[in-house]
């Protein structure tokens, strides 16, 4: 078990290591973020008044779109140099491996997640701040379950042709359950009287999402990634 | 397996033959009227629908675990017949609920998860047709991940809106239109398992013009 959890350790070490040298994916994916919650405010800004509750639709939209491009160049990067199969080729567990890689995903997409929420703030009029601890358990619960299908599946897709289309296209209908409840569990802390107990149940509706589809992924890891 | 194929093909065309007449005769639903006979067509598709989803789900299970080739043939042909049968599914749909409802499309839950698990599918046969060499094992990742998906999209979707006629409805019909019904499903199941084991063997024999090619090339 040690073992395992310091395959995965030094996985997200390196990919984070590689990041820092050239911050390509961070600043990358922070601008696309950024633009596109741009985008959805010149669509929905009526003379100066954002719509009623989008903002909500708008942060998850943004994230499910920052997260497959950030999924998409993560893996690019090992396919361009060839490294993948190194990785594939290191004595250690292949789940380990994919553990790594999701946790290097998964801190990358914190990072543009900690611009998005303030962004959706300041330019929808968004409550943020009303309940941040359950704000914060969706977004921890919903970029797991998003990333930990999207880390699978763009690995998998390395060697395919079209990955760059395949990965959104296969990424999301499964992933349609973590925007509803995403979305819907936003929807509820960020209007006027806050539902507490709407938010749990999408809360919960995540974390079991979470353990069903983490689970499959190890699972399935290794006969896919086998050649 | 041919000896199967033709009798299964005859039954299957008396079935399809007869079935509009069982249908017309069947009683007339007192609310809806005429439009209520869809139903006959609807729900056996949809189930079949949902069949097929499992059965893809489970095969390419199969084959990622075992490396078994031959479920993944069961896997693509079910896949296909999953994306036939949700097209006759979404097309008899929206034709009942304009009447019903008076609109061709309304966010319900049910109406909701089927696109969505169609959609699965339809990725499914997009991975498999341009993913290149190698794409049957993502091809199978897909429908496992779809298959294991189907509970989530039911409840979030169930929980987001509902409208459609509860399913239990299937088990309350009135006599004269549970006969019908039922005689609608068994054509349709017929017809499935037609289909199904039609494009298996489309399947085998590919991968024996295959192994044979590359036999000669040796």
């Amino acid at each position: 078990m040690t073992q395992f959890l310091r395959v995965a350790w030094v996985v997200m070490r390196k990919d984070l290591t590689v990041e820092m040298r050239s911050r390509e994916i961070v600043y990358t994916t922070v601008f696309f973020a950024t633009s596109c919650v741009l985008v959805f405010a010149f669509a929905l800004v009526r003379e100066g008044r954002p719509l009623e509750d989008a903002s909500a639709g708008i942060l998850w939209i943004s994230i499910a779109f920052a997260g497959t491009l950030g999924l998409g160049r993560t893996f690019e990067r090992e396919r361009h140099t060839e490294t993948l199969r190194a990785l594939m080729l290191a004595p250690s567990d292949r789940p380990a491996i994919y553990v790594g890689k999701l946790l290097g995903v998964l801190v990358l997409m914190a990072i543009v997640e900690a611009v998005l929420v303030p962004m959706v703030g300041l330019l929808f009029h968004a409550p943020i701040f009303a309940r941040p601890h359950w704000l914060a358990a969706l977004l921890a619960a919903g970029t797991l379950g998003f990333a930990s299908v999207g880390t699978l599946f763009a690995a998998m897709l390395v060697r395919a042709r079209s990955r760059d289309v395949l990965l959104p296209v296969l990424l999301y209908p499964i992933t349609i359950p973590v925007i509803i409840a995403g979305v819907r569990g936003t929807a509820a802390i960020f209007q006027a009287t806050p539902d507490e107990p709407m938010t749990r149940f999408w809360v919960a509706l995540l974390v079991f999402f979470d353990v069903v589809f983490v689970t499959l992924s190890l699972w399935t890891f290794e006969p896919l990634m086998t050649e | 397996m041919s000896r199967i194929v033709v009798p299964l093909v005859l039954v299957a065309m008396v079935l399809f033959a007869s079935a509009p007449l069982v249908v017309a005769n069947a009683p007339f639903e007192q609310t809806m009227g005429l439009v209520q006979k869809i139903f006959y067509y609807h729900v056996p598709s949809a189930m079949l629908m949902f069949v097929s989803a499992l059965l893809c789900g489970i095969a390419s299970a199969v084959y990622l675990f075992r490396g078994s080739a031959a479920a993944d043939r069961v896997a693509v042909a079910a896949g296909e017949l999953v994306v036939l049968f949700g097209i006759i599914v979404l097309i008899t749909g929206p034709l009942w609920a304009r009447k019903a409802w008076g609109v061709w499309w309304e966010w319900d839950a049910r109406l909701t998860s089927s696109l969505l698990l169609w959609m699965i599918f339809l990725a499914y046969l997009l991975v498999r047709r341009f993913g290149g060499p190698g794409s049957e094992k993502l091809a199978g990742a897909m429908a496992l991940f779809g298959m294991a998906n189907v509970p989530f999209v039911h409840v979030s979707v169930n929980y987001w809106r509902t409208l459609h006629p509860k399913t239990s409805v299937v088990m309350t019909l009135a006599p004269g239109m549970r006969g019908a019904f039922w005689f609608c499903a068994a054509a349709f199941a017929i017809l499935y398992v037609l289909l199904l084991t039609l494009r298996k063997r489309l399947e085998d024999k590919r991968a024996v013009v295959e192994q044979l090619y590359l036999a000669v090339e040796d």
